[in-house]
């Protein structure tokens, strides 16, 4: 039975590393194994695999990648879940990790502005802005409005990034910013994984499975 | 003439048609001078004064026929002088009411006939002949004036195209006289115009208020009542009608002055009279002024109202009160020597400046000298726009005043960018410019237009400037300090929006930086750094490092430990984060306290390890990162090079062979702080070894040769300090480096370029073999003629190459044959210390060569060198002394040449006390040349100079020995002089010096020796101290003369002993 597991799992990871840019066939194959890993005893022979739920996705965002943000992990969440099954299959799995851990800027640019685009409409608005940014500065009892620098700060952002002045950011608004000033990128929320922790994933991830 | 008529002359402002000249002092005094010029000018300059114009000029006279007397041809109304041109026309012609003038002679007698009418006449002339120059001497004189600078060339030119030759002269000569009056004019009205001071609506508005402190009711009251004819105020500040404001009148006064009638006063910008009568606005007709102009009202009150001017000095002025001065407290810290050459005080020089501006705007109207209108300390009161009188005015005011008011403050509130402009309208309405002006708040805002410049090196503390008050802070201020209280309270990604958001306003301006540093921002930013997020890292330090170019904030990143956490950074694994880093730090290390503390902290260590990038000839994408991440740590460490320590601890980090594999980069904005770095580290030796050692030479002679010329400089001033040593030099000239060189010497325009390229020049000509090579390229002709017109710090190292490249004789001839020996022996009336060195070493090195002698002589350069002796510099004593050694020996008659120069013996003889070694070496050299002149050695030895020869005889410095035994030798050849050495126990020690391992010491020593033992008891001396071994063993030298002088003097002590014993035992001889 292993040796079948082993073997389906070889062949799944020639085809996917053809697709995937990132990573090669034997990184693929390490980071089926980390998948089924986690799936755990969700993966029982003859049931078909659906792929990681949500909170166990999270649950891997939290350990592995110190992210604490529960917006922003559900939001990762969804840009990995393609097909929004609420499963990330391993497909879905091996070309998120593919842009989260090694994207390019250009890669990285479109997975952000789909975590940030909260109703997938293809804008952010001053709405979504300002859920997202919600909780990211202390309020100030004493203020007349707590909520008063949040929006200012939402309002200044919003200034800065919508150079089409429509009041919407769309991706062409978001991809110049981003260009512009590289800081920008995860602009609304951390949902890119930091050096370290990528280095140390990665180390993990890769290095030769027990038993070979 | 032309210039002072048209800028000098007061015209009157309605210059309809012709104008006319106003009744002004200037004026009045203008004319005067015009009338003298041509009273005079045929009697001074008669030739002149027949040049006949090229126009007449013409204007209408009050002069009649009857005027008119001899030399005259009268007919009727019509007179005609007998006077003629070649042509025959008359010179002068009346035919009334016009008058035609063709020559200076005619009008100087005119202005005699004119009598008492003459300034009228001339006034008229004037007004009616606008550009008399031009009538005078044809229109393409004019043209001439335009260009002000080689005019005289164009002039030439002009003459010699337009003229027969005869007439040109006499042109050229009157154009000249001309001028000249014109010039005269001109200083003298401007002298006038100086005193004068031009009023503006503030100081007339600070004046009026001040005044109206002084009708308070009681003894001390001075006035009864002063009062503007309107209420009405314009944005300009004038309170008259827009009609008469054309005229520059500001506002009209009515005052009561307690002792005589009631004044009616006119303040205009050219000053304050009385006028007709203006009671309240829109009289009409009585604007005209009915007394002279005073500076300002308090003169004319005192003028008018003896009251007044009793009164008024007595005054007890509550508002006299001087505000608190803002001086600034220098704290200077103590400095590594290396940096004390060069603080560069741009900064607070300009700040003075703004002050010293501010200042100006207010002093001119100052009455008198007692009173002083200071802004009273209730003016200062923050937050009120007109804290004294005007409120109940204000009720009375339209409602469109008050907006415009209200406006006023607002633009003064964000005066953003456009706060130049708005600060000369704030400072235009009188109220508030008062207050403005003077306050350090005006002055912070004056200092905030300017955007704060970075300057090099600073070692100064910057003066704290805080506002009193935070009205009159710009909008981004409180924006600023607004962002910065959300990156307190911020998450991380708020921090990240925060400090983007932030990053949009110009960091350059300095309100920006003191609103961030003000709300404690740069605290926050700091502890940013010490976070594990680099998102937060990274915008921390983009914004660290723009305002770390101001050197305020630079301090104040250091006091708050930033440096720290920025070294610390430099250890992280994101490439950008280091080079932010190392860009800021670069930025920080301006000041020496800073480049301390990051050697202290281990910065110059880490900075060097981001050096050490691999060797790739083409490096990918994230190599070409790596590239960028070095030179950010090359920059850092460039700032950092400055301290002495710090080059030290670069070298020991192993920073110098990564600097040198650096240097092979093609990337030109690397190869500038890489050998920027290297050029300041190239002052101390152990760097310059380790330089010479890691092959860099060959790469600094190669990058001498690219075409920035900045890279160029700093590589000819590496090139400079390294080339003290030998091996550095041959180097040089082995890889090709003295062509470049000479090449550079063309960029005559770029001066620190051109004194980085002397330099190493001079170094490199200390070997011979380059100096052989310099001259296949000619260098002592270009370097000859970079001795005239060039700054201080080219011409030392101009004329040390000249000093070094004379130490081969046919170079000496060269020099002379370009012409330099004239411009080396006129350098010597500089003060310029190092210059001076140099400059006699040159000369010096050229007088060993008799034709220059000939030239140095004529130019009386041995008096100039023998007056540089008194310089209090020894490096300059002793090598003007050196200098003067082979002028002596080459001047024909030197002994009688220093006859001449008063006190000059003593002067050389006094020398002998300094404790200079090479000083007195250099002095006994040049006594040793006097000596050889018997008179002047009487004159020396009247002024002692046996005993102090003979006190110095116990030294152990073999230079000073050699020299010392030389002028002994010399002196003994007068007088008594021999056995006053003796007496002096100079003969024991000079025995002693044959022992020495210097051979030309011991060539001295037996000529000395040998003038000494003439006398007896020398010989007994020498004796004694077993002088005859000695001799006898270096008798068997290879030199004849030292052979000669060896047995010699063995033989004077053979003889005393054998007449000794013939006198004791009576043997024969």
């Amino acid at each position: 039975m292993s040796a079948l597991n082993k073997k389906l799992t070889q062949t799944l990871a020639e085809t996917i590393s053809k697709q995937v840019k990132h990573f090669n066939k034997r990184e693929t194959e390490c980071l089926i194994r980390l998948c089924n890993g986690l799936l755990g005893d969700q993966t029982l022979p003859g049931r078909a695999v659906s792929g990681l739920d949500r909170a166990r996705f999270m649950d891997m965002l939290h350990n592995s990648f110190g992210m604490t943000d529960v917006m922003m992990m559900d939001r990762v969440f969804h840009t990995f879940d393609k097909d929004s099954d609420g499963y990330i299959s391993v497909k879905e799995w091996i070309e998120g990790l593919s842009v989260f851990l090694r994207g390019t800027l250009d890669e990285k640019i479109k997975y952000c502005f789909a975590v940030y685009d909260l109703n997938s409409d293809g804008y952010i608005s001053r709405e979504e802005m300002l859920q997202m940014l919600n909780d990211s500065m202390i309020r100030e009892p004493t203020e007349e409005d707590p909520d008063e620098g949040i929006k200012d700060l939402v309002e200044i952002t919003f200034k800065r990034m919508d150079y089409d002045h429509d009041g919407r950011l769309s991706y062409a608004d978001f991809e110049r910013a981003v260009r512009e000033e590289n800081l920008l990128l995860e602009a609304f929320g951390s949902c890119l994984p930091d050096a370290e922790s990528t280095l140390v994933f990665e180390e993990q991830a890769f290095k030769d499975p027990p038993g070979q | 003439m032309g210039a002072s008529l048209t800028r000098a002359a007061q015209w009157t402002t309605a210059s309809s048609g012709t104008g006319k000249l106003e009744i002004t002092p200037i004026n009045e005094s203008l004319l005067k001078e015009i009338l003298s010029f041509v009273e005079q000018f045929s009697s001074r300059h008669p030739q002149e004064a027949k040049h006949v114009f090229k126009e007449p000029l013409q204007w209408s006279t009050t002069l009649v026929a009857s005027d008119f007397k001899t030399d005259y041809d009268i007919s009727g109304p019509t007179v005609q002088s007998q006077e003629k041109d070649s042509e025959g026309h008359p010179l002068l012609q009346l035919s009334p009411p016009t008058i035609f003038a063709r020559s200076f002679s005619q009008l100087s007698k005119l202005v005699q006939l004119a009598n008492d009418k003459k300034l009228k006449e001339v006034r008229a002339c004037l007004e009616e002949n606008r550009d008399p120059v031009v009538k005078i001497l044809g229109p393409s004189f004019a043209t001439v004036l335009e260009g002000e600078d080689n005019f005289v060339l164009r002039l030439v030119d002009k003459v010699k195209q337009e003229d027969q030759a005869a007439d040109s002269a006499l042109k050229v000569k009157l154009f000249f006289l001309l001028q000249h009056l014109d010039n005269q004019l001109l200083s003298n009205s401007l002298k006038k115009i100086s005193q004068e001071v031009r009023l503006s609506p503030a100081a007339v508005k600070n004046e009026v208020e001040l005044l109206k402190h002084f009708c308070s009711e009681g003894e001390k009251r001075v006035l009864k009542s002063v009062r503007y004819t309107s209420d009405y105020e314009f944005s300009n500040g004038c309170r008259t009608p827009p009609w008469r404001q054309v005229h520059g009148d500001i506002c009209y006064l009515v005052i009561e002055p307690c002792d005589t009638e009631t004044l009616y006063i006119t303040c205009s910008t050219a000053g304050v009279f009385l006028n007709g009568g203006i009671k309240q606005e829109g009289e009409e007709n009585a604007y005209e002024r009915t007394s002279e102009m005073h500076k300002d009202l308090v003169t004319l009150l005192k003028s008018r109202s003896p009251h007044f001017a009793e009164n008024i000095n007595k005054q007890d002025f509550a508002v006299q009160e001087e505000l608190p001065s803002t001086k600034k407290v220098q704290h200077v810290e103590s400095v590594d020597a290396e940096e004390q050459g060069q603080p560069q005080r741009s900064y607070e020089h300009q700040e003075k400046n703004v002050h010293e501006r501010a200042r100006q705007q207010h002093t001119p109207n100052k009455p008198g000298g007692k009173t002083k209108l200071e802004p009273s300390p209730r003016w200062k009161s923050p937050g009120l726009m007109s804290p004294y009188d005007g409120t109940e005015e204000k009720k009375h005011r339209m409602g469109s005043g008050k907006e415009k008011s209200g406006k006023i403050q607002k633009k003064m509130l964000r005066s953003d960018s456009k706060k130049k402009a708005d600060f000369s309208v704030s400072s235009s309405p009188g109220r508030q410019s008062s207050q403005k002006t003077k306050t350090p708040v005006g002055v912070m805002l004056a200092e905030a237009f300017s955007e704060s410049s970075s300057e090099s090196e600073e070692d100064e503390e910057q003066p704290e400037r805080r506002p009193e008050s935070n009205t009159d802070l710009p909008s981004e201020y409180w924006q600023i300090q607004k962002l910065v209280r959300y990156l307190k309270r911020g998450n991380q990604t708020a921090t990240v929006l925060v400090l983007c958001a932030m990053r949009d306003f110009n960091l350059v301006q300095e309100t920006c930086q003191l609103a961030i540093r003000d709300e404690g921002g740069l605290e926050v930013l700091l502890n940013l750094l010490d976070t594990k997020e680099i998102r937060c890292k990274i915008g921390s330090l983009k914004i660290l490092r723009e305002i770390s170019n101001n050197s305020q904030m630079r301090r104040a990143i250091a006091d708050l430990c930033g440096l720290q956490s920025m070294v610390k950074s430099l250890d992280s694994l994101v490439k950008d984060l280091k080079a932010l880093a190392a860009e800021t730090i670069a930025n920080v290390a301006k000041f020496r306290r800073a480049r301390r503390t990051i050697r202290q902290y281990g910065g110059i260590m880490r900075l060097v390890k981001l050096l050490d990038i691999p060797d790739l000839a083409t490096p990918t994408a994230e190599q070409e990162r790596d590239v960028e991440v070095a030179r950010c740590g090359v920059l850092a460490l460039w700032s950092c090079s400055k301290s002495t320590r710090n080059k030290e601890a670069i070298r020991k980090a192993g920073g110098i062979p990564l600097l040198g594999r650096l240097l092979k980069l093609p990337h030109e904005n690397m190869l500038i702080p890489v050998v920027g770095t290297l050029q300041e580290c190239a002052s101390e030796r152990s760097c310059r070894i380790a330089i010479q050692t890691e092959g860099m030479i060959k790469d600094l002679v190669k990058t001498l040769s690219c075409d920035n010329q900045e890279l160029q400089m700093h590589c000819a001033s590496a090139i400079f300090k390294c080339a003290e040593d030998k091996q550095t030099r041959d180097l040089v000239r082995q890889y090709e480096g003295l062509q470049p060189l000479v090449l550079l010497l063309n960029k005559v325009d770029n001066k620190q370029l051109l004194a980085a390229t002397t330099g190493a020049i001079w170094k490199c000509s200390i070997s011979m073999e380059n100096v052989a090579k310099f001259q296949e390229y000619n260098v002592l002709e270009i370097l000859v003629n970079l001795l005239t017109g060039q700054p201080e710090e080219v011409l030392v190292n101009v004329v040390g190459a000249l000093g070094e490249c004379a130490q081969i004789p046919a170079n000496r001839a060269i020099i002379r044959r370009c012409g330099g020996i004239q411009p080396l022996v006129n350098l010597l009336t500089r003060t310029n210390q190092a210059l001076l060195v140099n400059v006699t070493k040159a000369v010096g090195a050229c007088a060993t060569e008799k034709d220059n002698m000939e030239i140095i002589d004529r130019l009386d350069g041995v008096r100039l060198l023998w007056s540089l002796l008194k310089n209090p510099n020894v490096d300059v004593q002793s090598s003007a002394a050196w200098a003067i050694c082979p002028c002596l020996e080459n001047t024909k008659d030197a002994g009688e040449m220093l006859f001449y120069f008063v006190g000059g013996l003593e002067l050389i003889v006094n020398l002998l006390k300094s404790t200079n070694k090479e000083v007195l070496a250099s002095v006994c050299a040049v006594i040793a040349k006097i000596a050889k002149d018997e008179d002047n050695l009487a004159v020396i030895t009247d002024h002692g100079v046996v005993p102090m020869l003979a006190k110095l005889t116990n030294t152990t410095d073999d230079r000073l020995r050699r020299h010392l035994a030389e002028a002994i030798a010399h002196c003994c050849m007068w007088g008594s002089n021999r056995a006053s050495f003796g007496e002096a126990g100079a003969v024991a020690p000079l025995v002693r010096y044959l022992k020495s391992t210097d051979s030309s010491i011991h060539q001295a020593t037996a000529h000395a020796l040998l003038q000494l033992s003439k006398e007896p008891n020398n010989c007994i001396t020498m004796h004694q101290n077993g002088v005859v071994k000695l001799l006898l063993g270096m008798m068997g030298s290879a030199d004849e003369m030292f052979q000669e002088a060896a047995a010699d003097c063995v033989f004077n002590i053979r003889r005393l002993a054998l007449a000794n014993d013939k006198a004791s035992y009576g043997y024969p001889p």
